[in-house]
């Protein structure tokens, strides 16, 4: 395979040094140089098995038909801000490929109920993956996904760590037929304003955070509270901002102020030092990875939590958390509340475990990323085993509806509306004495899938076709 | 000279329009690639136009590459999904947009004309990324939405419908058709590249490229023909920006991105700067790299070297897997540098060297033949 690519890049370079030759201005161009050209060109016409056309004339996008294995495709941030999520994130897609095969210890395959798959790939199909970096930009990590569907023939596309990436892979999944399974994607918009007919998402969103954190805040911190916004400016953000702020002011707070700040902006002193001055007394910080620890460290050195303002304590609260960031804030994080997807710490059977193949295969407890990427995959693969067919709108019929329990968070609902699931909502706070270095969240309630359930109208949106 | 261009130009076209056929032999058959080749060969074949012909290294193309992206999307949004109007206000508007940034940064030249361009470009970045928000969309990106008031060809989509997808006259461009209809505006920009580099007008460049002092020395005015050399090749990076909106129409800020000026001067260098069809081969070259190296893994490692006894394969693969996946720029640096110590003048110089050896060799067997004859 290798040599034979070699072989034709040699082709191809012979080819440019003909016409490089020429551009020159030196040299003739005689018949045979040209001669030579048609032939490596007609040598490339008998090269058929490359020929990746045919795959479109199936009665659907990437039809494995009779192959033994079908493959998906793995879309995840391997650079950027987001890198670290992304690499837990692939972890989690490999053991989940792994147990799916009836590889391992079968993690949740053990606890998820019900469930149609047995453990022999999907249909009787081995999967097989592609992996590919999305850098967290919506331009690479469409063209990402482009390469997986056009060359590798990926059926299925998940991952993704930003809601802007999510949301424009899932806009190309969309026009291309192919089910997109999101990663992590906290935005309102993905299942909301942007919602997709062959786009799911398992990940909770930042409405769902407004309304678990709302009665917390409210016997934490009172009715009577000034709020100010620090927001990263894109969809994620601008929808946080939007349901924190919802929320508290039901609560009767004022907000001061909202101020979006750009992503990845390392230096948040510029932002952080109007706070002080503002008659704020409380800070919220919708800001996420490496953002989010440069953003609380910076407050935190500013002085900002041993402040007394308008007679009440300083308070800053980060909606949404992962236990990547508290890594990277250190003791910043220790007493701040939010709220998270899942924690490893979680003791029904499902979360556990998953945590104990994960353990046993990386030597770490999983990340809130990795949780929701296995769990996506799992749930595309038993999808297609309930539908009996990789056809896409027939998986996704039976995703649409579909409820399971077992796999963290509860019993959990993928809502026919808008493709959003609906499971329990942890709060957590910053751990004041943690136990060990991965021990850094405490859960401070479990909030019930009823509490964070919405109307699927307040956000609008569209859809679209069955039929791509 | 004209007839050989011709031909220059009927074999470029020929190799680029039947790549679907043969690209598949290196693993690069795929329609997203091969159209990624042809917009950045077009981008890079008119920086070239600034960079190669008058040696002015400007470090803020991408801005006209936004600029581009932005003004299609806009089309498709307001007016038609027809790619031909987006196409062509692209190109005007980066124009203009090429005219306004060159008047003032052209007033310096060398470091200080790259530095002003790059400064530009980075205004224009932070603007689209977090202040003009309402037209770019900034981090999200622009995208078609089902409400778009378009004027011709249908405002809006009827509820729970698909969202129309860029056309040209009721053809689609989706996969294959998209390349075609960006290798042969490519092969359009490549004549008019072609052209402009035999003309006086180039002639002119080429001029300034060897000594502008000396020019200005005879009375020559020379900031006209530098302005337009910058006009033209900004107008090429937005015509590039506008294809790949038509192709994909999502238009991000992080294109304008110094990161992205920084790729095309890379692609010219590599290639071979001021050489007709060096960018492109550059242009090639890198996408090639980010697309095929980057999606390298260790299971295809293993596949690869197969062949090998199991304890080399056991420390080859690891290392390997570092030069390709998310390690594919160190691969990509190290040519580079290779490139720039050892063939200064890009891959073309490469060509050069190959053939003057082939043909020098031919020569001498050609003379010891006949010494022999004659004797």
């Amino acid at each position: 395979m290798f040599f034979k690519q070699q072989a034709g890049l040699h082709l191809i370079l012979k080819m440019s040094t003909k016409q490089g030759v020429k551009t020159l201005g030196d040299m003739k161009v005689n018949r045979r140089s040209f001669m030579k050209g048609t032939a490596v060109a007609a040598a490339g016409v008998a090269a058929p098995s490359f020929f990746t056309r045919n795959a479109w004339g199936a009665d659907f996008v990437n039809n494995p038909g009779d192959a033994k294995s079908v493959t998906f495709g793995f879309n995840v941030p391997q650079t950027g801000a987001y890198a670290d999520e992304g690499a837990d994130e692939l972890r989690a897609y490999k053991l989940a490929v792994k147990h799916l095969n009836g590889e391992g210890d079968g993690g949740m395959l053990n606890t998820m109920k019900p469930l149609s798959l047995k453990g022999n790939g999907v249909l009787g199909k081995k999967i097989e993956f592609v992996t590919g970096d999305t850098q967290t930009k919506s331009d690479a990590a469409r063209s990402s996904a482009k390469r997986m569907i056009e060359k590798d023939g990926a059926l299925m596309i998940t991952g993704g760590s930003s809601s802007g990436v999510a949301i424009a892979v899932q806009n190309l999944c969309q026009e291309a037929g192919v089910i997109f399974m999101a990663g992590l994607t906290h935005s309102n918009d993905t299942t909301g304003k942007d919602k997709k007919r062959y786009g799911f998402r398992h990940f909770f969103n930042a409405y769902m955070s407004g309304a678990a954190l709302g009665p917390v805040l409210k016997e934490e911190m009172g009715t009577d509270r000034r709020a100010y916004h620090l927001t990263a400016d894109y969809t994620w953000g601008w929808t946080q901002e939007e349901s924190i702020k919802n929320t508290t002011e039901a609560l009767g707070w004022t907000t001061v102020n909202t101020v979006k700040t750009p992503v990845g902006a390392g230096d948040f002193s510029q932002y952080i030092t109007p706070v002080l001055n503002s008659g704020a007394d409380v800070l919220i910080l919708n800001h996420y990875g490496k953002d989010m620890i440069n953003s609380l460290t910076q407050a935190v050195q500013f002085g900002l939590r041993d402040k007394q303002v308008n007679g009440k304590q300083f308070e800053i609260i980060v909606p949404l958390f992962s236990r990547l960031m508290a890594q990277g804030a250190g003791d910043n994080i220790k007493g701040i509340l939010g709220s998270t997807n899942w924690n490893w710490a979680l003791q029904d059977a499902g979360s556990q475990a998953f945590v104990k193949s994960f353990g046993q295969e990386y030597g770490f407890p999983p990340s809130q990323a990795a949780h929701t990427c296995y769990v996506q995959a799992l749930l595309y693969a038993n999808a297609c085993e309930m539908a009996g067919s990789f056809y896409p709108p027939e998986v996704i019929k039976a995703l649409e509806g579909f409820e399971f329990d077992g796999m963290g968070n509860g019993k959990t609902l993928y809502r026919a509306e808008d493709h959003q699931c609906f499971k329990d909502v942890l709060v957590v706070r910053g751990n004041q004495n943690p136990s060990s270095q991965f021990d850094l969240l405490e859960i401070v309630k479990e909030v019930p899938a009823e509490q964070v359930t919405y109307d699927p109208a307040i956000f609008g949106g569209e859809l679209g076709p069955y039929k791509a | 000279m004209q007839m050989k261009d011709n031909i220059l130009v009927a074999i470029f076209a020929a190799v680029i329009l039947t790549m679907p056929i043969w690209a598949g032999a290196v693993g690069a058959g795929y329609p997203d690639l091969l159209q990624k080749f042809a917009i950045f060969g077009l981008f890079a074949i008119g920086f070239n136009i600034l960079f190669g012909f008058t040696g002015y290294l400007s470090f803020g193309h991408a801005a006209f590459l936004g600029v581009g992206s932005y003004t299609a999307m806009w089309s498709f949004k307001l007016l038609s999904m027809n790619a031909l109007p987006a196409v062509i206000l692209a190109t005007l508007l980066s124009g203009i947009f090429a005219a306004a940034i060159g008047f003032v940064a052209l007033r310096r030249s060398g470091i200080y004309f790259s530095i002003l361009t790059l400064a530009f470009a980075q205004m224009c970045y932070n603007l689209a990324y977090s202040v003009l928000t309402p037209v770019t969309m900034g981090e999200t990106g622009l995208t078609l939405a089902a409400d778009d008031p378009r004027i011709f060809g249908g405002a809006g989509v009827e509820a729970g419908g698909a969202l129309p997808s860029p056309d040209f006259f009721g053809l689609s461009l989706s996969g294959y058709n998209g390349f075609y209809f960006a290798a042969i505006i490519l092969v359009i920009g490549f004549y008019i590249s072609v052209r402009l580099y035999r003309s006086s007008f180039g002639l002119m460049l080429l001029a300034v490229k060897s000594n502008q002092n000396r020019m200005n020395y005879t009375g020559l005015n020379t900031k006209p023909y530098l302005l337009s050399a910058f006009v033209i090749s900004g107008m090429y990076a937005g015509l590039a920006g506008a294809l790949m909106v038509v192709i994909d129409p999502l238009a991000g800020a992080e294109r304008m991105q110094w990161t992205a000026s920084g790729e095309v001067v890379l692609m010219t260098i590599l290639g071979g700067v001021g050489t007709l069809l060096g960018p492109f081969i550059g242009a090639v070259t890198i996408k090639y790299f980010e697309n095929i190296f980057s999606a390298f893994n260790d299971a295809v490692l293993n596949q690869i070297f197969d062949f090998l006894p199991d304890f080399i394969q056991v420390i080859w693969v690891p290392f390997a897997s570092l030069f390709v996946g998310k390690g594919w720029h160190l691969t990509l640096g190290v040519l580079f540098m290779l490139v720039v110590i050892f063939l200064p003048g890009g891959a073309m110089e490469g060509f050069r060297l190959l053939k003057e050896k082939l043909f020098k060799k031919n020569e001498d067997a050609a003379e010891t033949a006949k010494a022999g004859g004659t004797e």
